[in-house]
């Protein structure tokens, strides 16, 4: 199929940044959409232009690197489904695909499509951790987890950080993915040690680096690729709120 | 408080909007009962008359006023300050934008707020202030003692075709506002519960249609109703 792609281009962070077309032809059903660009940037890079710079490692939906906001749709318009497991299927010949970055001032552009999420990793180490001693790693089964809260912490561990849900959220908020992470734990025994300043550090961090607030709209969820809930969200609310009321008088 | 608002963290800022908000819903149901006795034509008027009176003088109900008036500034900063900070996350804006979510409403709360906000000012200096301040509200008297005629007021207001229909339009609004509000308000306090959110959500849909339908249904009644000739 011949399609006309539509792409942000910025040289650098300091850069303004523009929308660029460019035309591609013979482009397979079959590729997937990340591979498409690779065959872009491939004819760029034999007319000596410059390639696309975009974000991706595993190209299986599991890294969370991979992350462009395709024809108004953070990781495109397929459900459940990260930028780099997006096939060209969902595409069709003589269409006009818009890429464009995560948009949000908490992830500047770096270059291209390319964002810089790092502050993601400033929130997990906020609190996004368990106290363990060092050493060899303990039996697993030696503390007993009922399987509902296994199986509940473990649908939060499978937020990637791929940040999708800021993209998608009217108001940039990441609460989708501090409420996955802060869930994670707050649902293991593990988690307990931290549980009560986890909540409220986390959520510090995540104001400070300049998200935005929930308006409990719910593109996030309707975005995640990893199908996380608002219901997270509800529960770092509880967390969160809990932890304010039982917090002692700081000194 | 500007300032400081900015400051409080987004959860506590959410929840505090959501509790305040449930307060207010709590308020629209009293108003609602009262309104509903400006129907009840008997002894001209006199059970609404004297319900406002009541509720104008009583010294409970006045303690509850300060807290209503308190309550309803303090939404209002904080939904101002909620949305500045979330018009500011994304100093960019996408070229293309498909949406999808699960609320619709959510998207207009500051649009709905503030047009339900000019409905306010214009309802208050028609009604709240004129009989607090001024000397515009007739007086009639039961048994002996004076008292302001705000059902006159209401039902000369009433019988005006452009205030009723502006009337309406604020109230849809408001439906459109409670339609997000009120489930969300449980969602800020970390009250989702696969068990009771469903139920939560249809109580906030039927919320969202009741409030604005009694209210609109009172206006209706009396401007075409030969009963409420005035
Ligand atoms: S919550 Fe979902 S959308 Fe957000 S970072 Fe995690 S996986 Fe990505
Ligand atoms: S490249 Fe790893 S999730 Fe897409």
């Amino acid at each position: 199929m011949n399609i006309t792609l539509e792409i942000w281009r910025q040289k650098d962070a300091k850069s303004k940044g523009k929308f660029v077309i460019y035309k591609l032809n013979d482009v397979s059903e079959e590729m997937s959409f990340l591979e498409m660009l690779d065959f872009l940037n491939n004819t760029l890079i034999s007319k000596g232009e410059s390639p696309v710079a975009f974000d991706h490692d595993c190209r299986e939906g599991i890294c969370g690197s991979c992350g462009l906001y395709i024809n108004g749709w953070a990781h495109g318009p397929a459900h459940l489904t990260t930028t780099c497991e997006l096939r060209m299927t969902k595409f069709k010949d003589g269409d006009k695909i818009t890429i464009e970055p995560w948009r949000s001032k908490a992830f500047p552009v770096i270059k291209d499509l390319i964002v810089d999420r790092s502050v993601f990793d400033k929130i997990m180490q906020a609190g996004g951790f368990i106290s363990a001693n060092s050493g060899a790693a303990p039996e697993a089964n030696s503390i007993p987890i009922p399987k509902d809260n296994a199986d509940a912490a473990f649908d939060a561990a499978v937020c990637i950080g791929c940040g999708a849900c800021v993209a998608a959220c009217k108001n940039s908020s990441a609460m989708l993915f501090v409420s996955a992470k802060i869930s994670q734990f707050a649902l293991l025994p593990q988690g307990k040690t931290e549980a009560k300043e986890r909540a409220r550090k986390m959520v510090a961090k995540m104001d400070e680096v300049g998200f935005g607030n929930c308006t409990n709209t719910g593109s996030c969820e309707t975005r995640c690729p990893k199908g996380l809930k608002l219901t997270h969200i509800a529960k770092m609310n509880r967390e969160f709120i809990t932890a304010k009321i039982v917090a002692e008088k700081s000194t | 408080m500007g300032n400081s608002t900015f400051h409080l963290a987004s959860i506590t800022k959410k929840v505090i909007m959501a509790l305040v908000g449930l307060f207010l819903v709590m308020f629209l149901l009293v108003h609602l009962g009262l309104n509903f006795t400006v129907l009840i034509l008997e002894g001209d008027r006199e059970i609404f008359n004297k319900a406002a009176h009541f509720m104008g003088t009583n010294l409970i109900v006045k303690i509850v006023e300060v807290g209503l008036f308190g309550f309803l500034i303090v939404h209002i900063i904080v939904g101002i300050v909620l949305q500045l900070q979330n018009w500011g996350a994304r100093p960019k804006r996408y070229k293309k934008r498909a949406t999808t979510q699960l609320s619709f409403f959510s998207r207009y709360m500051i649009h709905t707020g503030a047009l339900i906000f000019i409905f306010l000012i214009i309802h208050f200096s028609d009604f709240y202030f004129k009989a607090k301040f001024t000397d515009l509200v007739p007086l009639i008297t039961y048994d002996g003692k004076e008292y302001h005629d705000l059902g006159l007021l209401t039902l000369q207001k009433f019988k005006m075709g452009g205030f009723v229909i502006g009337y309406i339009i604020a109230f849809i609004l408001l439906g459109f506002h409670l339609n997000h509000a009120f489930q969300s308000a449980f969602q800020s306090m970390g009250w989702n519960h696969s068990r009771y959110m469903p139920f939560i959500k249809k109580v906030g849909l039927v919320i969202s249609i009741l409030i604005p339908l009694g209210f609109t249904i009172i206006p209706l009644v009396i401007y075409f109703s030969e009963a409420y000739s005035v």
